[in-house]
C-alpha cells in the first residue's frame, strides 16, 4: 500500500461513440496536496471527474486506488462517500429554501434509522464543523438568502464532513476533496476566505482535487497542477516554480505563431450602426462597444466572466441596472428594455437553451417557424395558403431535414431545430442579430450551414453579435472578438489575430499580462 | 399528402399527425383511430345503453333531452378551456357561473330590473372576476390554481350572501323562453348556443393570430416571452375572456331552470375538467381543443343519462364524473408520452 499517494489513476481511457475523450490518462494526488486541473472546455476534465463521482464508466484497463486500496471501476453510483471522495460541484448541490443546518444534516438525516431528530443537537453539531475551520454559520439561517460565499463555503464544510466520517479512527485514511469548479460565480475579493478553508482542509491529512479555469487562482492555491489536452495529460508542474505563460502554452499545446488566421474575406460596413453605452448589471461592469453594418462581433470568455449576460441584456431579455444603446441612432435605456421593444427597434435574438428558450418543443416546427411572422397573415383572418406556402418555403430556404412543417420541434435533431430558430427570426428581416452559443449541441455538416447563415446575414448588411465559448467557431465567422474577463472586455482581437489558439491564450491570460504583439486597441 | 396542406385559404387543417412522413406514409389508421377514440367511444355508450334499455334510452326525446340541456356545462367547459390552452388553471369559474345566474335571478326578480340590464350586469360581474384573477396571479406573480381557489370560495360564499342561501324564482318568462323553450330544428335554442361558441373559439384558436399567441404562451410562457409576445397580458386576458363566458354560463342555467339556486352551479366544476381534458385526447390529440371537449361533454352526459335510465342511484354520477376526469387526464398524458417517444425515436 502507497500511504504517500491518496488518489491514483493510471491508464484511464474513456470512449464516446468513437471518440476518444480520455487517452489512456495516469494523474496521481499526494496525501495533504492541493492539486489542480486545468485545461480547454473538451480537454477531458469533466469526463475524469465523471469517472471518479461513477457518472461515466470507463474503458476497460484503467486503475484506480484512493489511500491505496484498488476501487472497482466503474465506481459504484453513491459509493463515492464511503470510498473516501466527496464532491462540490459548481452548483453546489444546496437546497436554497431550507435552513443551513437542514442542508448540512441533510444526507445523515435522511438515511439515519433513528425516529427523531433532535434539532438542537443537530444545530450544535452544525456550528462544531464550521468552527472547525475557522468559520461561523447561524444554522438556522435559510440558504437561498445567504451570500454566495457562504454558499459555496456550506458546500465545501458539508463535503469535508463527509470525509471526517470515512476517515475517523483510521491513520491510513485521507480521502480526497474534488472541487469542480466552486469559485466560478463568486465576485473574486470573496474567494480567499474559501481558499483558506481549502488550504486547512489539508492539514488533517486530506486531499483536495481543485478543478479551475482560473489559472491565477489554480497557481496560488495548489501544490501541483495537471494540465490536461485533447483527453490526454499535457504535464504536471509545480505550482511554485510555473508561470501562467507556461501553463497558458501547456494548455494550448503549440506555440502560437504556427497558425494561419482561417478568417474570412468580407467587408464590414462603414458606418457604425449599433452602439452600446456602460452597461452594468449582472456580472457586466460598464461595458462599451460599437458594431457596424455587416460586422459579426464575437463576444467571449471563461465560464463566469458574464461575456454571455450581454446579449440578454441588450435584447431586454434579463434588464440590465443602467446603460445606453442606440440602433440607427435611435436611443434606449436598457434598463426598461423588453423583448417587445428589442424586437420593435430590429433586434433578434436567439438563445442558446433551444428547447426551452428558442422553440417550443411540443408544438409543430411551422408553427415554431412561424411564431416571429403570424401577424402577416391577416390577424382576424389568417391567410392559411400563403402561411402555410411560406412555412414550407422556409422550411426549404434554411435546408431543414426532414422539410416537413408538421412534425413536432422535438422530433427534429439539435441541428435542424437551430436552422428552424435561425429561420423564424431571419424571416422577419432583424437588422442586428443577436446569438448565443449557435452551435451547441449542433452536427459538423450543420454547424457548416449555421456559419454560412450568419455569414451571409451579415453580408447583407445585418450587424451580428455572437456569444459563444467556442472559440474555433468565433474564429471562423468574428470580424472582432472581444475578450471578457470579470464582467469586463479585456482585450479586443481584429481581422487576422483571430484564431483559436489566440482567443484561448487571451482568456486565459488576465488583465496586465497581454503580450505586446496581441494587444490591439478597441475600436471607438 | 403534402398537398392537403397548402389548401385554400380558410380551409379546415389538415389533421395533425405525430409521425413524420418519411416514416410513415401520410395518416395512419392509427392517427385517425386516436383522433376519433372519443367519437367511437360515444357511439359505442349509445349502443351499449340502447340494448340495455330499448324502450327508454333509444327514443328520439331523450336525445334531444341530452343535446338541449347540457348548454351550461357545454359553455362552462369551453370557459374551462381558455386558461388551460394558456397554461393556467381557473378553479373558480363554477363560482362565476353561480353568481352570474344568481344576479340575473336576483336583480330581475326581487328588484325588478329589466332583463337585459341584469345580463350586462352578470357577465360583467364574470369579467371583472376574471379582470381580479388575472391581477393577483400577473402582478403578484401567484399560482393561479391557489388563487382562484381562493377567489371562487369567496365568491361562493357571496352567492348564499345574495340569495339568502334560497333558490330565487320568478324570473322573467323572456329568459326561458330564448334559453329552452323555444326550439329550432326540434332541439331547445340553448343549443345552438354552445355550437356557435364553440365554432367561434375553434376560428379564435386556429384562424387568428392571438390564438396562436395564446398557444404559445401556454406551451412555452419563455419561449413566447423572447419572441415578443407579452406573456402577462395575454394570460391575463384569457382570465377575463373566460370569466365572461363562465358567466354567459351561469345566464343559460338561469334561464335553463327559471331560476337560481344558490349551490348546484358548484356542482359542474368537475365535468368541466373532465371534458376539456377528455377533450385533449380527441380531434387534435395532446391538445386542449375546443370541439374535442364539446363531444366530450356530450359524452359524459350521455354515461350519466344512460346510467339514470339503467335505474342507477344519483351518487353514481360523480363516481363516474371523477373516473372519466382521472381516465381522462391518464389518457392525455399517455398520448403526450406517445408523441414524445415518437420524436425521440425519429
Amino acid at each position: 500500500m502507497d500511504l504517500a499517494q491518496t488518489l491514483v489513476v493510471r491508464n484511464m481511457s474513456m470512449t464516446f461513440g468513437g471518440q476518444r475523450a480520455l487517452d489512456a490518462v495516469d494523474v496521481s494526488i499526494r496525501r495533504g496536496e492541493i492539486h489542480g486541473l486545468v485545461g480547454q472546455n473538451g480537454c477531458g476534465k469533466s469526463t475524469l471527474i465523471k469517472i471518479l463521482s461513477g457518472y461515466h464508466h470507463p474503458d476497460p484497463g484503467g486503475e484506480l486506488e484512493i489511500d491505496g486500496r484498488p476501487v472497482k471501476l466503474p465506481v459504484r453510483t453513491g459509493s463515492a462517500s464511503e470510498l473516501g471522495m466527496s464532491f462540490v460541484h459548481q452548483d453546489l448541490g444546496l437546497l436554497p429554501s431550507l435552513t443551513v443546518v437542514e442542508n448540512f444534516r441533510a444526507w445523515s438525516i435522511s438515511t439515519k434509522a433513528e425516529w427523531l431528530i433532535r434539532w438542537g443537537k443537530e444545530r450544535q453539531r452544525t456550528e462544531e464543523a464550521f468552527e472547525r475551520y475557522g468559520l461561523s454559520c447561524d444554522p438556522r439561517a435559510v440558504v437561498g438568502e445567504l451570500p454566495a460565499v457562504q454558499r459555496a463555503l456550506l458546500a465545501i464544510v458539508r463535503a469535508l464532513e463527509d470525509l471526517r466520517v470515512y476517515t475517523k479512527d483510521d491513520e491510513s485514511r485521507g480521502g480526497l476533496l474534488v472541487l469542480d469548479e466552486p469559485t466560478v460565480f463568486l465576485p473574486r475579493e470573496n474567494r480567499d476566505r474559501l481558499f483558506d478553508v481549502i488550504r486547512r482542509s489539508v492539514t488533517h491529512g486530506s486531499s483536495v482535487l481543485f478543478v479551475s479555469h482560473d489559472l491565477d487562482e489554480a497557481l496560488s492555491v495548489t501544490d501541483r497542477i495537471t494540465v490536461m489536452r485533447d483527453g490526454r495529460v499535457a504535464g504536471t508542474v509545480d505550482s511554485a516554480v510555473t508561470n501562467k505563460d507556461q501553463l497558458v502554452e501547456m494548455i494550448i499545446g503549440k506555440r502560437l505563431e504556427a497558425f494561419e488566421s482561417t478568417h474570412r474575406e468580407h467587408t464590414v460596413g462603414e458606418r457604425s450602426y449599433v452602439s452600446v453605452d456602460g452597461v452594468t448589471g449582472g456580472t457586466i461592469k460598464d461595458v462599451s462597444f460599437a458594431l457596424n453594418e455587416g460586422e459579426v462581433l464575437g463576444l467571449t470568455g471563461l465560464v463566469g466572466s458574464g461575456f454571455e449576460e450581454l446579449l440578454y441584456q441588450m435584447f431586454g431579455a434579463t434588464p440590465a441596472q443602467s446603460g445606453r444603446m442606440s440602433i440607427a441612432g435611435v436611443e434606449h435605456g436598457l434598463a426598461a428594455m423588453s423583448p417587445p421593444a428589442a424586437i420593435k427597434a430590429g433586434m433578434a435574438l436567439i438563445p442558446a437553451d433551444r428547447q426551452g428558450a428558442a422553440g417550443i418543443g411540443s408544438l409543430l416546427v411551422r408553427e415554431n417557424v412561424m411564431m416571429q411572422t403570424i401577424d402577416h397573415y391577416r390577424p382576424y383572418r389568417l391567410d392559411r395558403g400563403r402561411y402555410l406556402r411560406d412555412a414550407e418555403n422556409a422550411l426549404r430556404e434554411y435546408d431543414v431535414r426532414p422539410p416537413e412543417p408538421i412534425m413536432d420541434f422535438q422530433a427534429l435533431s439539435g441541428g435542424n431545430q437551430q436552422k428552424v430558430v435561425l429561420a423564424k427570426w431571419l424571416q422577419a428581416a432583424p437588422k442586428v442579430l443577436l446569438v448565443h452559443e449557435p452551435t451547441q449541441g449542433v452536427d459538423v455538416g450543420a454547424r457548416l450551414q449555421v456559419f454560412e447563415t450568419i455569414t451571409r446575414a451579415a453580408a447583407q448588411g445585418m450587424s451580428v453579435v455572437c456569444a459563444s465559448s467556442d472559440y474555433e467557431q468565433l474564429a471562423a465567422i468574428c470580424d472582432r472578438v472581444l475578450i471578457f474577463h470579470d464582467g469586463q472586455i479585456m482585450s479586443t482581437l481584429v481581422g487576422d489575430q483571430i484564431t483559436k489558439e489566440r482567443i484561448t491564450q487571451q482568456c486565459y491570460v488576465s488583465r496586465g499580462t497581454l503580450r505586446p504583439d496581441t494587444e490591439t486597441r478597441i475600436p471607438a | 399528402m403534402n398537398q392537403v396542406s397548402t389548401g385554400a385559404p380558410g380551409e379546415m387543417l389538415p389533421p395533425v399527425k405525430d409521425e413524420p412522413q418519411h416514416h410513415k406514409k401520410g395518416i395512419t389508421l392509427g392517427d385517425y383511430t386516436e383522433r376519433f377514440a372519443l367519437i367511437i367511444a360515444w357511439v359505442v355508450v349509445i349502443v351499449v345503453f340502447s340494448i340495455l334499455a330499448p324502450d327508454s334510452f333509444f327514443r328520439l326525446q331523450n336525445f334531444t333531452t341530452i343535446l338541449g340541456t347540457q348548454t351550461t356545462l357545454v359553455i362552462l367547459s369551453l370557459a374551462v378551456l381558455i386558461p388551460l390552452i394558456a397554461g393556467d388553471y381557473d378553479l373558480s369559474l363554477a363560482a362565476n357561473l353561480m353568481m352570474a345566474g344568481m344576479l340575473v335571478a336576483v336583480l330581475n326578480a326581487k328588484h325588478g330590473v329589466p332583463l337585459g340590464l341584469t345580463i350586462v350586469i352578470a357577465l360583467g360581474f364574470g369579467a371583472l372576476l376574471g379582470f381580479i384573477n388575472g391581477f393577483i396571479i400577473i402582478v403578484f406573480d401567484i399560482n393561479a390554481f391557489i388563487v382562484t381557489l381562493g377567489t371562487g370560495t369567496i365568491v361562493t360564499g357571496l352567492v348564499l350572501w345574495i340569495s339568502s342561501s334560497q333558490t330565487i324564482g320568478g324570473v322573467s318568462a323572456w329568459l326561458s323562453n330564448w334559453v329552452v323553450v323555444n326550439r329550432v330544428f326540434g332541439l331547445s335554442i340553448e343549443f345552438f348556443y354552445g355550437l356557435v361558441l364553440c365554432a367561434a373559439l375553434w376560428y379564435v384558436f386556429d384562424f387568428t393570430a392571438i390564438g396562436r399567441r395564446i398557444l404559445f404562451v401556454g406551451r412555452g410562457a419563455n419561449v413566447a416571452r423572447l419572441s415578443g409576445i407579452r406573456v402577462g397580458r395575454v394570460r391575463w386576458g384569457c382570465f377575463v375572456a373566460a370569466g365572461i363566458i363562465a358567466a354567459a354560463a351561469g345566464v343559460v342555467y338561469t334561464g335553463t331552470a327559471g331560476a337560481a339556486d344558490p349551490v348546484s352551479g358548484g356542482t359542474f366544476m368537475l365535468p368541466a375538467f373532465a371534458a376539456a381534458f377528455l377533450g385533449s385526447t380527441a380531434i387534435t390529440p395532446g391538445r386542449f381543443n375546443p370541439w374535442g371537449t364539446y363531444i366530450a361533454v356530450y359524452f359524459l352526459v350521455t354515461g350519466v343519462t344512460g346510467l339514470a335510465i339503467l335505474g342507477v342511484q344519483s351518487w353514481v354520477q360523480s363516481v363516474f364524473y371523477g373516473a372519466a376526469l382521472v381516465i381522462a387526464v391518464s389518457a392525455s398524458a399517455f398520448v403526450k408520452k406517445r408523441r414524445e417517444r415518437a420524436a425521440r425515436l425519429s
